[in-house]
Protein backbone atom coordinates (compact mmCIF):
# COMPACT_ATOMS: atom_id res chain seq x y z
CA UNK A 1 0.00 0.00 0.00
CA UNK A 2 0.98 3.21 -0.58
CA UNK A 3 1.90 5.62 1.79
CA UNK A 4 -0.81 8.66 2.74
CA UNK A 5 1.64 11.56 2.36
CA UNK A 6 0.61 14.36 4.55
CA UNK A 7 1.38 17.45 2.89
CA UNK A 8 3.73 19.33 4.97
CA UNK A 9 2.54 23.01 5.86
CA UNK A 10 4.51 26.60 6.79
CA UNK A 11 4.15 27.33 10.40
CA UNK A 12 3.91 31.51 9.65
CA UNK A 13 0.55 32.69 9.27
CA UNK A 14 -0.41 35.81 7.57
CA UNK A 15 -0.34 38.67 9.75
CA UNK A 16 -1.60 41.50 7.99
CA UNK A 17 -5.39 41.27 9.05
CA UNK A 18 -4.61 40.98 12.36
CA UNK A 19 -2.24 44.03 11.84
CA UNK A 20 -4.70 45.89 10.14
CA UNK A 21 -7.25 45.23 13.11
CA UNK A 22 -4.76 46.47 15.82
CA UNK A 23 -3.97 49.59 14.16
CA UNK A 24 -7.65 50.21 14.03
CA UNK A 25 -7.96 50.09 17.86
CA UNK A 26 -4.85 51.72 18.56
CA UNK A 27 -6.07 54.67 16.21
CA UNK A 28 -9.40 54.56 18.10
CA UNK A 29 -8.14 54.53 21.48
CA UNK A 30 -5.59 57.28 20.64
CA UNK A 31 -8.31 58.98 19.15
CA UNK A 32 -11.08 58.99 22.20
CA UNK A 33 -8.29 59.17 24.93
CA UNK A 34 -8.41 62.49 26.86
CA UNK A 35 -5.39 64.11 27.34
CA UNK A 36 -4.71 64.42 31.45
CA UNK A 37 -5.27 68.01 31.92
CA UNK A 38 -2.61 70.48 34.18
CA UNK A 39 -3.82 71.15 37.22
CA UNK A 40 -3.19 74.18 39.14
CA UNK A 41 -3.37 72.22 42.42
CA UNK A 42 -1.96 68.46 42.56
CA UNK A 43 -4.22 66.52 45.09
CA UNK A 44 -3.45 63.10 46.06
CA UNK A 45 -7.00 61.67 46.75
CA UNK A 46 -7.87 59.06 49.41
CA UNK A 47 -8.64 55.72 47.83
CA UNK A 48 -11.98 53.57 48.16
CA UNK A 49 -14.26 50.87 46.95
CA UNK A 50 -16.58 52.71 45.37
CA UNK A 51 -16.95 52.34 40.99
CA UNK A 52 -19.04 54.90 40.52
CA UNK A 53 -17.45 56.93 37.67
CA UNK A 54 -17.25 60.54 37.76
CA UNK A 55 -19.64 62.20 35.38
CA UNK A 56 -18.09 64.65 32.29
CA UNK A 57 -20.71 67.28 31.81
CA UNK A 58 -22.61 69.63 34.66
CA UNK A 59 -20.24 69.22 37.13
CA UNK A 60 -18.36 71.33 39.13
CA UNK A 61 -15.10 70.58 41.28
CA UNK A 62 -14.03 71.85 44.04
CA UNK A 63 -10.45 70.68 44.65
CA UNK A 64 -9.16 71.06 48.63
CA UNK A 65 -5.48 70.79 49.22
CA UNK A 66 -3.05 72.24 51.69
CA UNK A 67 -5.58 74.67 53.09
CA UNK A 68 -6.23 76.16 49.32
CA UNK A 69 -9.57 75.67 47.36
CA UNK A 70 -9.58 75.68 44.14
CA UNK A 71 -13.20 75.66 42.21
CA UNK A 72 -13.66 74.59 38.58
CA UNK A 73 -16.46 73.84 36.35
CA UNK A 74 -16.80 71.81 33.31
CA UNK A 75 -18.11 73.57 30.02
CA UNK A 76 -17.19 76.37 27.89
CA UNK A 77 -20.06 77.92 27.53
CA UNK A 78 -20.88 77.84 31.68
CA UNK A 79 -17.70 79.07 32.34
CA UNK A 80 -17.97 81.87 30.36
CA UNK A 81 -21.55 82.52 32.05
CA UNK A 82 -20.45 82.15 35.48
CA UNK A 83 -17.51 84.95 35.08
CA UNK A 84 -19.89 87.38 33.32
CA UNK A 85 -22.63 86.95 36.63
CA UNK A 86 -19.65 87.02 39.12
CA UNK A 87 -18.42 90.13 37.07
CA UNK A 88 -21.65 92.01 38.02
CA UNK A 89 -22.01 90.72 41.41
CA UNK A 90 -18.59 91.80 42.39
CA UNK A 91 -18.56 94.67 40.45
CA UNK A 92 -14.92 93.54 38.59
CA UNK A 93 -14.58 94.09 35.19
CA UNK A 94 -13.73 91.64 32.61
CA UNK A 95 -13.36 92.36 28.40
CA UNK A 96 -14.35 89.94 26.24
CA UNK A 97 -11.38 88.69 25.64
CA UNK A 98 -10.37 87.95 29.22
CA UNK A 99 -13.93 85.99 29.46
CA UNK A 100 -13.04 83.85 26.21
CA UNK A 101 -9.73 82.84 28.10
CA UNK A 102 -11.48 81.98 31.52
CA UNK A 103 -13.69 79.66 29.25
CA UNK A 104 -10.57 77.71 28.85
CA UNK A 105 -9.24 77.24 32.25
CA UNK A 106 -10.03 74.10 33.86
CA UNK A 107 -10.14 75.45 37.53
CA UNK A 108 -8.65 78.31 39.18
CA UNK A 109 -7.73 79.52 42.60
CA UNK A 110 -7.09 83.38 43.51
CA UNK A 111 -9.78 86.01 44.36
CA UNK A 112 -11.83 87.34 42.31
CA UNK A 113 -9.53 90.87 42.10
CA UNK A 114 -6.42 88.91 41.31
CA UNK A 115 -8.36 87.04 38.41
CA UNK A 116 -7.99 89.06 36.08
CA UNK A 117 -3.56 88.74 36.23
CA UNK A 118 -4.21 84.74 36.28
CA UNK A 119 -6.22 85.32 33.12
CA UNK A 120 -3.60 87.50 31.10
CA UNK A 121 -0.69 84.79 32.25
CA UNK A 122 0.30 81.81 29.94
CA UNK A 123 -1.11 78.58 30.37
CA UNK A 124 2.13 77.21 31.77
CA UNK A 125 2.51 80.55 34.23
CA UNK A 126 -1.04 79.41 35.61
CA UNK A 127 0.05 76.06 37.25
CA UNK A 128 3.12 77.18 38.86
CA UNK A 129 3.28 75.96 42.86
CA UNK A 130 2.23 78.51 45.29
CA UNK A 131 0.89 81.36 42.54
CA UNK A 132 -2.74 80.59 42.96
CA UNK A 133 -3.05 81.42 46.82
CA UNK A 134 -6.88 79.84 46.72
CA UNK A 135 -10.65 80.83 46.52
CA UNK A 136 -11.38 83.01 50.01
CA UNK A 137 -14.01 80.64 51.60
CA UNK A 138 -14.86 82.91 54.68
CA UNK A 139 -17.75 84.68 54.87
CA UNK A 140 -16.03 88.49 55.15
CA UNK A 141 -18.73 91.08 56.87
CA UNK A 142 -22.05 89.25 56.72
CA UNK A 143 -21.70 88.42 53.27
CA UNK A 144 -21.32 85.49 51.84
CA UNK A 145 -17.52 84.10 50.68
CA UNK A 146 -16.39 84.20 47.86
CA UNK A 147 -16.98 80.54 46.98
CA UNK A 148 -20.03 79.85 47.85
CA UNK A 149 -20.72 82.90 45.01
CA UNK A 150 -18.58 80.91 42.56
CA UNK A 151 -20.45 78.26 43.27
CA UNK A 152 -24.16 79.44 43.40
CA UNK A 153 -23.42 81.53 40.42
CA UNK A 154 -22.61 78.41 38.70
CA UNK A 155 -24.98 75.97 39.31
CA UNK A 156 -27.55 79.49 38.03
CA UNK A 157 -25.75 79.02 35.04
CA UNK A 158 -25.58 75.01 34.10
CA UNK A 159 -29.76 75.76 34.84
CA UNK A 160 -29.87 78.75 32.40
CA UNK A 161 -28.01 76.98 29.67
CA UNK A 162 -28.29 72.92 30.08
CA UNK A 163 -31.68 72.68 32.02
CA UNK A 164 -30.25 70.52 34.06
CA UNK A 165 -28.94 70.70 37.64
CA UNK A 166 -25.36 70.80 38.75
CA UNK A 167 -23.77 68.33 40.36
CA UNK A 168 -21.05 69.40 42.96
CA UNK A 169 -17.94 67.21 43.68
CA UNK A 170 -15.17 67.75 46.56
CA UNK A 171 -11.52 66.40 45.67
CA UNK A 172 -10.26 66.63 48.61
CA UNK A 173 -6.25 66.00 49.53
CA UNK A 174 -6.18 62.98 52.20
CA UNK A 175 -3.93 64.74 54.18
CA UNK A 176 -6.35 67.65 54.14
CA UNK A 177 -7.53 68.33 57.91
CA UNK A 178 -11.35 67.90 58.51
CA UNK A 179 -11.97 71.65 59.43
CA UNK A 180 -11.11 72.83 55.88
CA UNK A 181 -13.63 70.08 54.55
CA UNK A 182 -16.25 70.75 56.71
CA UNK A 183 -16.05 74.67 55.74
CA UNK A 184 -17.13 73.64 52.64
CA UNK A 185 -19.32 71.33 53.50
CA UNK A 186 -21.25 74.32 55.26
CA UNK A 187 -20.90 76.26 52.35
CA UNK A 188 -22.47 73.69 50.31
CA UNK A 189 -25.11 73.15 52.87
CA UNK A 190 -26.27 76.57 53.02
CA UNK A 191 -27.13 76.97 49.57
CA UNK A 192 -29.30 73.51 50.73
CA UNK A 193 -26.95 71.35 48.22
CA UNK A 194 -26.95 68.20 50.66
CA UNK A 195 -26.31 65.75 48.60
CA UNK A 196 -22.66 66.23 46.41
CA UNK A 197 -19.67 63.80 45.52
CA UNK A 198 -16.55 62.54 46.56
CA UNK A 199 -13.51 62.19 44.36
CA UNK A 200 -11.30 59.20 45.14
CA UNK A 201 -8.85 56.74 43.05
CA UNK A 202 -9.41 52.79 42.94
CA UNK A 203 -8.53 50.88 45.71
CA UNK A 204 -9.64 46.69 45.35
CA UNK A 205 -11.63 45.89 48.41
CA UNK A 206 -10.00 43.37 50.93
CA UNK B 1 13.45 59.16 -15.24
CA UNK B 2 10.50 57.85 -16.70
CA UNK B 3 12.37 54.55 -17.35
CA UNK B 4 11.11 52.09 -15.49
CA UNK B 5 13.25 49.10 -14.13
CA UNK B 6 11.42 46.66 -16.14
CA UNK B 7 13.61 43.58 -15.76
CA UNK B 8 13.62 43.68 -11.66
CA UNK B 9 11.57 41.86 -10.45
CA UNK B 10 10.73 39.23 -13.18
CA UNK B 11 14.68 38.37 -13.84
CA UNK B 12 14.20 38.69 -17.62
CA UNK B 13 16.04 36.75 -19.70
CA UNK B 14 16.96 39.13 -22.53
CA UNK B 15 20.06 40.66 -22.60
CA UNK B 16 21.95 40.06 -19.06
CA UNK B 17 23.04 36.98 -17.30
CA UNK B 18 22.55 39.16 -14.54
CA UNK B 19 19.99 37.30 -12.66
CA UNK B 20 18.49 39.35 -9.91
CA UNK B 21 17.14 36.82 -7.15
CA UNK B 22 13.62 36.86 -6.64
CA UNK B 23 12.92 38.27 -3.59
CA UNK B 24 9.85 37.74 -1.48
CA UNK B 25 7.66 40.97 -0.41
CA UNK B 26 6.66 39.54 3.10
CA UNK B 27 7.48 41.14 6.05
CA UNK B 28 7.77 39.53 9.47
CA UNK B 29 4.95 41.32 10.83
CA UNK B 30 5.14 39.55 14.28
CA UNK B 31 7.23 42.74 16.07
CA UNK B 32 4.72 45.19 14.93
CA UNK B 33 1.78 43.02 15.78
CA UNK B 34 3.15 42.57 19.34
CA UNK B 35 4.16 46.12 19.79
CA UNK B 36 0.52 47.40 18.60
CA UNK B 37 -1.72 45.04 21.01
CA UNK B 38 1.00 46.09 23.92
CA UNK B 39 0.12 50.54 22.94
CA UNK B 40 -4.27 49.11 22.74
CA UNK B 41 -3.54 47.13 26.03
CA UNK B 42 -1.72 50.79 27.65
CA UNK B 43 -4.43 53.12 26.11
CA UNK B 44 -7.48 50.90 26.83
CA UNK B 45 -6.44 50.42 30.68
CA UNK B 46 -5.68 54.35 30.89
CA UNK B 47 -8.88 55.53 29.09
CA UNK B 48 -11.27 53.26 31.71
CA UNK B 49 -9.03 53.65 34.62
CA UNK B 50 -7.95 56.86 34.71
CA UNK B 51 -11.21 58.08 35.40
CA UNK B 52 -11.87 59.21 39.36
CA UNK B 53 -14.16 57.60 41.00
CA UNK B 54 -17.01 59.20 42.71
CA UNK B 55 -18.40 58.52 45.89
CA UNK B 56 -21.92 60.38 46.70
CA UNK B 57 -22.78 61.69 50.06
CA UNK B 58 -25.73 62.95 51.64
CA UNK B 59 -25.79 65.04 54.02
CA UNK B 60 -28.80 65.71 56.46
CA UNK B 61 -30.75 68.61 55.83
CA UNK B 62 -29.40 71.54 57.77
CA UNK B 63 -31.94 74.19 58.74
CA UNK B 64 -30.60 77.02 60.49
CA UNK B 65 -34.20 78.63 61.08
CA UNK B 66 -35.01 75.95 63.54
CA UNK B 67 -31.87 74.46 65.29
CA UNK B 68 -33.13 72.42 67.55
CA UNK B 69 -34.82 70.51 65.74
CA UNK B 70 -33.43 67.44 65.82
CA UNK B 71 -34.40 64.02 64.87
CA UNK B 72 -34.16 61.70 68.25
CA UNK B 73 -33.06 58.33 67.35
CA UNK B 74 -33.11 55.44 69.99
CA UNK B 75 -29.84 55.27 71.65
CA UNK B 76 -30.30 51.54 72.05
CA UNK B 77 -29.39 51.05 68.45
CA UNK B 78 -27.13 54.06 67.35
CA UNK B 79 -23.15 53.34 67.33
CA UNK B 80 -21.34 56.94 67.52
CA UNK B 81 -18.02 56.58 65.09
CA UNK B 82 -15.32 59.30 66.60
CA UNK B 83 -12.24 59.95 64.56
CA UNK B 84 -9.77 61.08 66.09
CA UNK B 85 -5.81 61.66 65.26
CA UNK B 86 -3.13 59.43 64.22
CA UNK B 87 -5.71 57.34 62.11
CA UNK B 88 -7.50 56.15 65.21
CA UNK B 89 -11.02 55.67 65.70
CA UNK B 90 -12.72 55.24 69.06
CA UNK B 91 -16.12 54.20 68.62
CA UNK B 92 -19.30 53.71 71.65
CA UNK B 93 -22.58 52.43 71.84
CA UNK B 94 -25.38 54.73 73.41
CA UNK B 95 -24.61 57.91 74.85
CA UNK B 96 -21.75 59.11 75.22
CA UNK B 97 -21.66 59.43 79.13
CA UNK B 98 -23.93 56.69 79.88
CA UNK B 99 -22.56 53.87 77.02
CA UNK B 100 -24.40 50.66 76.83
CA UNK B 101 -20.82 49.32 75.45
CA UNK B 102 -17.95 50.37 76.37
CA UNK B 103 -15.65 53.24 74.19
CA UNK B 104 -12.57 50.88 72.46
CA UNK B 105 -10.24 52.25 70.76
CA UNK B 106 -9.78 51.20 67.37
CA UNK B 107 -7.34 51.46 64.01
CA UNK B 108 -9.06 51.18 60.89
CA UNK B 109 -9.48 48.28 58.16
CA UNK B 110 -10.78 45.29 58.02
CA UNK B 111 -9.38 43.78 61.57
CA UNK B 112 -10.40 47.36 63.32
CA UNK B 113 -13.61 49.42 62.74
CA UNK B 114 -15.17 46.85 59.96
CA UNK B 115 -15.12 43.77 62.57
CA UNK B 116 -16.57 45.90 65.47
CA UNK B 117 -19.13 47.74 63.15
CA UNK B 118 -20.11 44.47 61.65
CA UNK B 119 -20.56 42.66 65.33
CA UNK B 120 -22.71 45.34 66.87
CA UNK B 121 -25.12 45.87 63.67
CA UNK B 122 -25.83 41.85 64.15
CA UNK B 123 -25.91 42.21 68.14
CA UNK B 124 -28.27 45.26 67.67
CA UNK B 125 -30.47 43.55 64.79
CA UNK B 126 -30.80 40.78 66.94
CA UNK B 127 -31.78 42.50 70.00
CA UNK B 128 -33.95 45.17 68.80
CA UNK B 129 -35.07 43.85 65.38
CA UNK B 130 -33.91 46.64 63.55
CA UNK B 131 -30.96 48.26 61.73
CA UNK B 132 -28.17 49.51 63.44
CA UNK B 133 -27.88 53.76 62.97
CA UNK B 134 -24.24 54.88 62.74
CA UNK B 135 -23.13 58.39 63.59
CA UNK B 136 -20.00 59.74 62.27
CA UNK B 137 -18.66 62.48 64.11
CA UNK B 138 -15.14 63.62 62.64
CA UNK B 139 -13.11 65.80 65.24
CA UNK B 140 -10.72 68.74 64.30
CA UNK B 141 -7.81 66.51 64.33
CA UNK B 142 -9.35 64.07 61.69
CA UNK B 143 -8.27 64.25 58.16
CA UNK B 144 -10.07 63.43 54.75
CA UNK B 145 -8.77 60.34 54.30
CA UNK B 146 -10.32 58.98 57.42
CA UNK B 147 -13.49 60.30 56.41
CA UNK B 148 -13.56 59.23 53.34
CA UNK B 149 -12.46 55.07 54.82
CA UNK B 150 -15.13 55.78 57.37
CA UNK B 151 -17.71 56.18 54.10
CA UNK B 152 -16.22 53.50 52.34
CA UNK B 153 -16.69 51.14 55.69
CA UNK B 154 -20.31 52.22 55.35
CA UNK B 155 -20.63 50.51 51.95
CA UNK B 156 -18.47 47.72 52.81
CA UNK B 157 -20.31 46.84 56.09
CA UNK B 158 -23.68 47.53 54.05
CA UNK B 159 -25.13 50.32 56.89
CA UNK B 160 -27.77 51.80 55.28
CA UNK B 161 -28.49 54.62 57.86
CA UNK B 162 -25.69 56.93 58.57
CA UNK B 163 -24.61 60.36 59.16
CA UNK B 164 -22.29 62.69 59.42
CA UNK B 165 -22.66 64.75 63.03
CA UNK B 166 -20.41 67.49 64.73
CA UNK B 167 -18.92 66.47 67.77
CA UNK B 168 -19.99 67.90 71.10
CA UNK B 169 -17.50 69.00 74.07
CA UNK B 170 -17.98 65.62 76.16
CA UNK B 171 -16.54 63.28 73.11
CA UNK B 172 -13.77 65.56 72.40
CA UNK B 173 -12.89 64.80 76.32
CA UNK B 174 -13.62 61.45 75.58
CA UNK B 175 -10.83 61.57 72.80
CA UNK B 176 -8.71 63.48 75.09
CA UNK B 177 -8.73 60.90 77.72
CA UNK B 178 -7.71 58.03 75.49
CA UNK B 179 -4.77 59.86 73.84
CA UNK B 180 -6.27 60.03 70.28
CA UNK B 181 -6.61 63.86 70.28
Amino acid sequence: MPRVKVPRKSTAIDMTAMCDVASLLLTFFILTATARQPEALTVDTPTSTVKIKLPESNIATITVGQGKVFFGVQGQPIRERVLQKMSERYKVPFSAEDIKRFSLMDNFGVPINQLKQVIDMKGADRNKEGLQPGIPVDSVAGAASQLHEWIYQARVATKEINDESLRISIKGDAKEEYPTIKKIIDILQKQKVNKFSLVTSMEGAD
Amino acid sequence: MAELNSDGGGGGKKGGKVRSKKQSTRVDMTPMVDLMFLLITFFMLTTTLAKPQAMDLAMPDKDDKNKDEQLDVADTRTMTVLLGSKNKIEWFVGLADNPISAPTVEDYGKNGIRKAIIEKSKDIKASTGKDMIVIIKPSDKSNYKNLVDILDEMKITNIKQYAIVDINTPEIELLKRDGVY
